[in-house]
């Protein structure tokens, strides 16, 4: 269990890293802000508290591996990266910039520490389950989590997987929805409504939990009790925030991709830093 | 009412203006969309006609699918989402539903080649054509500005079968006057010329070609440039007439190389009347993320480039 002290910690960290990432997408102009926030607090727990991986052997074969399949979240992946050691954080500045290791997806082939290539929403959720399945059958005892978007769900792919993951008893596949309500046009419930997400996980054979996406100790205890769970791959739903601390994107509509400014960008990080004591 | 043509900031605000005034006289019309209406600027469709537009969500597959079944009904719909998804995603869904089941689907991809720029690689449909190529009988159209855009939206849906368009999401350009015909399958000469035919299809291509015969002009070469704006069928007639005319071809696509534009025009010619054949494209890599400024240098498909590729065509049809 999480001390208040680890929480603090962390929600420090968390800061870092959306600051990381609010400045390289001002840098650029425009970007993925929205996903890319509301999936901040999850990385900062997996890479500073459960992921074994070495950021200076970022390829070493019995690392847990993450499968980022919203890949448009990459700028706030990039961050956590960078932030953790895996290349130096100079490299955020080149986001998106002709010949530049950090493509506006995730790419396994450029940037160092991303476990697989992402970008068409859907793919994610079964290479993740091919990767679990790997490591099984190779006897390297590693956990495989995956992220998936809650409008990305809409892909049938994701249901695919869903059963794959289940009907090979992949109780080493651990699975999150960001689940901030919003996708691309507006809100899922209006675009293409998932309906319970949690209870059609559950039916597809899935051990599921749903917590809210931004508390470190909620967050903990559920990757502990998936980790338990050895029969069956896992389901966190998160209840997330769309663009989560960068607050001129918090509670708007059109927060998918949105301009940023470096005057809003610094602006957004001044109360950003304020909410941590 | 006559349109204004200069009035769009955007070549997808000419396909949605065209598509909600067909609508507008036909009500067979109907729109879908797979979570990326935002990004073509169709909303203005849905305000006006919210019976007749259809918001998936991210399942491309299933928006194939769903047109064919609503065509089948005897609806015409028009499905939009970024090339590279509606080629790679449900090619097999517009392939069996749409084409071998003979319903009538208009395909609309956006962002194609290169103009996908800042979301990269993952999202840059190079191939889209090639693979289109490939669905029997399928119509191709890409248009090169506002005006063709417009006007072979309209052509699209007056063709009884499916068509695949591919359309410039942001930007455009005026290259045509606003009366300018457009018809299925029939090129269109925008500049003579007697030593060289340059074909090239979609904005990128065709302006980077009419940019590049203003520059070999000033060099004494004389290059034709056709706007194929009909990539299937191919306009074999206009394409021997030019062989013939000036006996060395280049092709400008923002596409594979394999399989598309240029191959058309090679394949044809080769058959009927072997003809030197450049044909510029992307050579057989993957796309990746920058600007359009970047990518067209880095896959060599400015200006400078044309005019280089032509003046090795002229020297090998003058060895
Ligand atoms: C197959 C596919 N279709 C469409 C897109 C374009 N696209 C990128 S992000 C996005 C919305 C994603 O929504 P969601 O999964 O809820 O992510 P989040 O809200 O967390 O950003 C869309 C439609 C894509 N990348 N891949």
């Amino acid at each position: 269990m999480l001390t208040d002290k680890d929480v603090l910690a962390l929600e420090k960290k968390a800061v870092q890293i959306r600051t990381l990432t609010i400045n390289e997408i001002a840098n650029l102009g425009a970007g993925h802000i929205g996903g890319a926030m509301s999936v901040v607090d999850l990385l900062t727990i997996l890479y500073h508290k459960w992921l074994n991986v070495d950021p200076k052997d970022p390829k070493k074969e019995d690392r847990d591996r993450l499968v980022v399949s919203k890949g448009h979240s990459g700028p706030a992946v990039y961050a956590t990266l960078a932030d953790k050691g895996y290349f130096p954080v100079e490299w955020l500045d080149t986001l998106n910039q002709g010949g530049t290791n950090l493509p506006s997806h995730c790419d396994m082939n450029k940037t160092p520490g991303v476990d697989f290539t992402t970008g068409s929403l859907g793919q994610g959720s079964s290479a993740a389950v091919g990767i679990a399945l790997g490591n099984r059958l190779k006897k390297v005892d590693a956990y495989t989590y995956l992220v998936l978007g809650d409008g990305e769900s809409q892909e049938g792919q994701v249901w695919e997987a869903a059963m794959t993951g289940a009907h090979f008893k992949l109780g080493k596949l651990i699975a999150f929805t960001d689940c901030n309500k919003q996708q691309l046009d507006s809100y899922t419930a209006e675009i293409m409504d998932l309906g319970e997400l949690d209870k059609k996980w559950d039916s597809f054979g899935w051990h599921v939990q749903r917590i809210d996406g931004h508390d470190f100790k909620a967050l903990d205890a559920a990757i502990e009790k998936a980790q338990a769970e050895t029969e069956k791959p896992s389901m966190i739903v998160l209840d997330t925030i769309k663009s989560k601390g960068y607050f001129p994107g918090e509670g708007q509509q059109a927060n998918h991709s949105m301009a940023i400014s470096k005057e809003q960008a610094a602006d957004a990080i001044k109360r950003l830093e304020g909410q941590v004591k | 009412m006559a349109k204004n043509f200069k009035d769009y900031d955007h070549m997808r605000d000419a396909f949605v203006d065209a598509v909600t005034d067909l609508a507008d006289k036909d009500e067979r019309i109907v729109m879908l969309d797979a979570d990326l209406s935002v990004c073509i600027n169709s909303g203005c469709f849905q305000e006006k006609y919210p019976d007749r537009f259809f918001n998936v969500g991210i399942s491309e597959a299933d928006m194939v699918g769903v047109a064919s079944g609503l065509s089948s009904t005897g609806l015409i719909p028009f499905a939009h989402t970024f090339a590279c998804f509606a080629s790679r995603r449900a090619f097999d869904q517009f392939f069996l539903s749409a084409n071998y089941a003979k319903q009538n689907v208009k395909l609309v991809g956006s962002d194609p080649g290169i103009t996908s720029q800042m979301n990269g690689g993952t999202h840059m449909p190079f191939e889209d054509i090639g693979l289109m190529k490939m669905v029997p009988g399928l119509v191709i159209f890409e248009p090169s500005d506002s005006v063709s855009c417009y006007k072979l939206t309209q052509k699209a849906a007056e063709h009884q079968g499916s068509t695949y368009m591919r359309v410039r999401r942001k930007g455009t350009t005026v290259l045509y006057s606003d009366d300018q015909e457009f018809e299925l399958g029939k090129g269109n000469v925008l500049n003579d010329g007697d030593d060289i035919t340059i074909i090239a299809a979609g904005m990128v291509m065709v302006t980077a070609a009419l940019d590049a015969a203003e520059m070999l002009k000033k060099e004494g070469i004389s290059a034709a440039v056709i706007d194929m704006h009909t990539i299937k069928p191919l306009d074999e007639e206009l394409v021997l007439k030019y062989a013939k005319k000036t006996n060395a071809i280049v092709t400008c696509e923002d596409a594979q190389r394999a399989n598309g534009l240029g191959s058309s025009v090679s394949d044809y010619l080769s058959e009927n009347r072997p003809t030197l054949v450049r044909r510029m494209g992307i050579n057989d890599e993957f796309g990746e993320v920058g600007t359009l400024d970047y990518l067209q240098k880095r896959f060599k498909m400015t200006a400078e480039d044309v005019v280089i590729n032509v003046k090795e065509t002229l020297a090998l049809k003058n060895k």
